[in-house]
């Protein structure tokens, strides 16, 4: 058995409501972290995992207070140290790497001085030693010739590498224990798994135990021995790794985990009812029982205690969790999409379309002289059918909401038009496009917080674009906000809530019934679901699906999430740097052969299966700006052929299945060396 | 009918969160005593002249410069007039001025803030220029020049006074738009062809009235000061109408003997605006403009 290093007793976290009444974040949390072992906290936003692994260093958030328990390391209490104490081992012992790292690292200093801070606080040694072991760490994170690197600012680096230098600083005290808070989180697919990749790497190289936070089942899978499952500030499921992913016996694992969208499986994941309870709203029962299937009077009454399972080594906090293991048998049913044959009658059409944020000068304006050669988004052709989806797929600085801002007429096109409407050219100015153009388009965003004013009511929300487009008032306005909210399965009451007071699956579904207020027949879908938990998003993709069927709306859906795209559209359209490399049927899309951005993409998504391990075919250097001139992807691409990727613009090629291919290497070629790995 | 039922609904929203406001403010100390200082002065302003004890133009030469006594609680002025009754009647003109000005200048700044704002681009350049101009000129040399060509009534003084502080809130205004005005509502309601005047009143207004309002009191204060400096200065009220700042300025002279008639009219002036600050302050924590944990007092 190997060495404890960290024991967590008993331990509640909790706040003082407003009315003085203690509140509970962590309740009674009881876990050891082991030497060298790689710990998974996964949760819901608000589960406490976060709060837990503060806690682990000894920090409680303010506001917050420790209730009960203790956190031991070294065989003293962290949470009754005095800061003085606590210094010496925090960054020395147990060292913190946080979600964003460009915000951690301080702007205005260059990245050696910053990691020979560390090291002077943590360390002993000379100033020869330390510059020696500032390579040494810069190298250990594999980030190209460490010397320079050491010399540059943070803004110099890309977010990639600024995780980098953030996991080399928390290893420059040689810590027994680190700690990651949603490390990978704010990272494009391709570099995610690179970090994970590595941060294997460091636990297998170092020895550190690991305990790494993130609500990310996918990125989880890849790193952890053990995993702990949070929900409402409870551990519900502890156990090894590949038993819980495989075989999750607590009914909240079990449905999140069927709320993930999966690359293998096409059409959409199973949802979780509900969200989670707010802290205090629950006093007595089980924290999941509003949305278990499997409760019964016994859950509402009593909470179950955390029971070990032996022949599975598993802890579980259920009392029917054997009704679960005797289900195991049971395939992934995931729900269908209906695909009906989508007629070739086109809707929307953009040809031959670029967009430049780069300003023109003056004398070129009058000049009416195109200044910039190499535009952010370039040569667009995409024509989407009457009631299909379309995705949109690439990482931050593809271009995708780019497209689709010029599309709602929020950006100008700089050259090339967009067809609405049978042929019909939209104008490029938004306020000359004429009312039923404008309510025809609509767009859902992202974070609905953002999207949602804060100031008014749903009812004041939705009954904007009734009342600008169909002039409704009175009786007629509001029995129409109720069939809206009924669309989206919101109840009659939600009229008089603000957004404050509605979870974030509810913001989202008060966005969509807003944009389907409209009557529309295309939804711009940006991002929609990655501000959203995955048993939520599960939920508002099952409700778009639902409403596209019913009123025949046909959505571009703009995602870097590969598997959520799978499981949603029609068709997808791969771009790279604002340009397109490859267009087909998604299920064509998902198969080899593809365009080489597209292997690389497919390779770094992450699974929550053990087995399925990512693979890495690319650096994960990110470039500022598209060559220009020659293939858009020369400068990462792993087949790369030569001079001529370099210099001459790629030619489209269709494949058997319909699939379009931008990419110099014969098709038949491509899909021998893809199959052939 | 069930829409009239709506409204009211919303009325009596409104109200209750007119009264939660309150209500908060007023559970900080410095809050409170700031509530009750504004109270009271606004009570005294319409109540003085049936408090007033004696007349308040009533001159009698044989009363001149009397010490506080039981008769004349604060003494007598210079030309025998009671300073208490003088003192309660001060503010009633300054108060009126200032609070319609204030009104005035929170209108003007903060339509032309959120316009500026809103628009951006080369209007906003030359209009946020103009207001810098009028920013660098000192505003009680401007205020001199207009008083002394249009004369010293209502009607010249609240919309002068209205125009130089209007131009403070015109940045605060924008400012608070800006920090809207990214957030994709915004950009939701232009996408769904909403007018720049819809997306000014329903998307931005209801976001930076707030921040809005709270730099309007805090205004008013200082436009209380600044019309006194005027009435100090001789510009402001004629006498023989009672203010607090000609009689400080009548009064001064003989402070070294008298120091009641200047005494009077000064905690009188000091108390209204460390009220309105002080209420200006807890409404800001109140709305949450303001999240510093600790008041200054």
């Amino acid at each position: 058995m190997k060495e404890i290093i960290q024991k967590v007793r008993n331990l509640s976290v909790g706040f003082k409501s407003q009315k003085g009444h203690e509140i509970s974040i962590l309740k009674n949390i009881t876990t050891n972290i082991k030497k060298g072992e790689t710990v998974g906290i996964v949760g819901e936003s608000g589960s406490g995992k976060s709060t837990l692994a503060l806690a682990m260093m000894g920090y409680v958030k303010q506001g917050l207070f420790t209730m009960e328990g203790e956190c031991i390391f070294n065989s003293s209490n962290l949470l009754a140290m005095g800061n003085r104490d606590l210094e010496k081992i925090r960054g020395r012992k147990i060292a913190m790497i946080p979600q964003n790292a460009g915000q951690s690292l301080t702007p205005n200093l260059k990245i050696g001085y910053q990691i020979d801070e560390a090291l002077k606080l943590h360390t002993n040694l000379s100033k020869n030693e330390r510059d020696k072991k500032i390579s040494e760490l810069l190298n250990k994170v594999r980030l190209p010739s460490p010397e320079t690197i050491a010399l540059r600012y943070p803004h110099e680096l890309s977010g990639g590498q600024q995780q980098r230098v953030a996991v080399g600083m928390a290893l420059a005290g040689n810590p027994d224990l680190l700690l990651l808070d949603e490390p990978t989180t704010g990272l494009d697919v391709t570099t995610q798994a690179h970090v994970l990749e590595l941060l294997n790497f460091i636990a297998k190289d170092t020895g550190t135990s690991m305990v790494y936070v993130s609500h990310d089942l996918g990125a989880i899978a890849q790193v952890s021995d053990r995993i702990i499952v949070m929900y409402s500030g409870e551990i519900v499921l502890e156990g090894p790794a590949r038993d819980i992913l495989k075989q999750p016996i607590h009914p909240y694992t079990y449905g999140l985990l069927k709320s993930i969208p999966k690359l293998s499986l096409a059409g959409l994941p199973d949802s979780m009812p509900g969200s989670q309870p707010q802290p205090g709203a629950k006093t007595k029962g089980c924290s999941f029982y509003d949305r278990c299937n499997l409760a019964e009077d016994k859950c509402k009454k009593n909470s179950p205690n955390l029971e070990y399972v032996s022949e599975l080594k598993t802890s579980v906090r259920c009392f029917n969790y054997k009704k679960i293991i005797e289900k195991k048998s049971e395939k992934q049913s995931n729900i269908k999409r209906n695909e009906k044959n989508i007629k070739i009658n086109e809707i929307l059409n953009l040809t031959d379309v670029s967009i430049s944020y780069a300003k023109q000068k003056l004398l070129d304006q009058i000049l009416n002289k195109i200044t910039d050669t190499n535009p952010t988004v370039k040569d667009i052709n995409i024509n989407i059918n009457k009631g299909e989806t379309l995705a949109l797929v690439g990482e931050s600085g593809s271009g995708k909401s780019t497209i689709l801002k010029s599309i709602a007429g929020l950006l100008r096109t700089k050259e090339g038009s967009i067809k609405f409407d049978q042929g019909r050219v939209l104008s490029n100015d938004l306020k000359k496009r004429n009312s039923s153009d404008l309510r025809a388009i609509q767009l859902i965003f992202q974070n609905p917080d953002e999207s949602l004013n804060p100031n008014h009511t749903v009812e004041e929300i939705l009954a904007q674009p009734l009342k600008l487009y169909f002039g409704l008032s009175g009786e007629e306005l509001k029995k129409n906000i109720i069939e809206l909210l009924e669309k989206v399965r919101l109840g009659k009451f939600y009229m008089t809530r603000y957004p404050r007071q509605l979870s974030g699956g509810e913001k989202q579904r008060v966005a969509v019934a807003r944009a389907f207020a409209a009557k529309p027949d295309i939804i711009l879908c940006d991002e929609v679901t990655s501000a959203l938990d995955v048993s939520v998003q599960a939920a508002v993709l099952n409700l778009l699906q639902k409403l596209k069927e019913d009123f025949g709306t046909t959505y571009v859906f703009v995602s870097h999430d590969l598997a959520v795209v799978r499981a949603i559209s029609d068709r997808v359209a791969v771009l790279y740097q604002g340009r397109l490399c490859e267009i087909g049927p998604s299920k064509n899309v998902y198969k080899f052969p593809s365009h080489p951005y597209t292997e690389v993409l497919l390779g770094a998504v992450l699974e929550p299966d053990p087995d399925i391990k990512p693979k890495l075919v690319a650096e994960d250097i990110v470039e500022d700006k598209p060559p220009e001139k020659g293939c858009c992807f020369q400068g990462r691409c792993p087949r790369i052929l030569g001079d001529k990727c370099k210099n001459e613009t790629p030619p489209w090629q269709i494949g058997d299945n319909g699939n379009a291919i931008k990419c110099h290497i014969n098709i038949k070629d491509l899909e021998k060396k893809q199959n052939g790995n | 009918m069930e829409i009239n039922k709506i409204s009211e609904e919303k009325q009596k929203n409104i109200l209750l969160k007119v009264l939660e406001v309150l209500k908060t403010m007023a559970s900080r100390p410095s809050g409170f005593i700031g509530l009750c200082i504004l109270v009271f002065h606004i009570l005294l302003a319409f109540l003085s002249p049936y408090l007033a004890p004696y007349d308040y133009k009533a001159i009698d030469p044989t009363l001149m410069l009397q010490a506080p006594s039981s008769e004349y609680w604060f003494g007598t002025d210079s030309l025998g007039r009671d300073v208490f009754t003088r003192t309660i009647m001060g503010g009633r003109t300054a108060l009126t001025i200032t609070f319609f000005g204030s009104l005035i200048a929170l209108l003007w700044g903060g339509l032309l803030g959120i316009f500026c704002g809103l628009v951006g681009g080369k209007i906003d350049d030359v209009v946020m220029r103009i207001v810098d101009a009028f920013l660098s000129i000192p505003w009680i040399l401007a205020m001199l020049l207009i008083v002394s060509l249009l004369g010293t009534s209502i009607e010249v003084l609240i919309p002068a006074l209205g125009f130089f502080y209007g131009k403070g809130i015109v940045r605060v205004a924008r400012a608070a738009t800006h920090d809207v005005i990214a957030k994709d509502f915004i950009i939701s309601a232009r996408a769904r062809g909403h007018s720049n005047m819809s997306i000014i009143w329903n998307e931005i207004i209801p976001n930076v009235r707030d921040a809005i309002l709270v730099e309007g009191a805090m205004r008013w204060s200082w436009m209380l000061l600044g019309f006194s400096s005027l009435s100090f200065l001789g510009f402001g009220v004629s006498p023989p109408t009672p203010d607090w700042g000609l009689m400080i300025s009548n009064a001064r002279g003989l402070m070294s003997f008298a120091y009641w008639a200047v005494i009077a009219p000064i905690v009188g002036l000091s108390s209204l605006i460390i009220g309105i600050n002080l209420t200006a302050d807890a409404f800001a924590k109140a709305l949450g403009i303001d999240r510093s944990t600790k008041a200054p007092v």
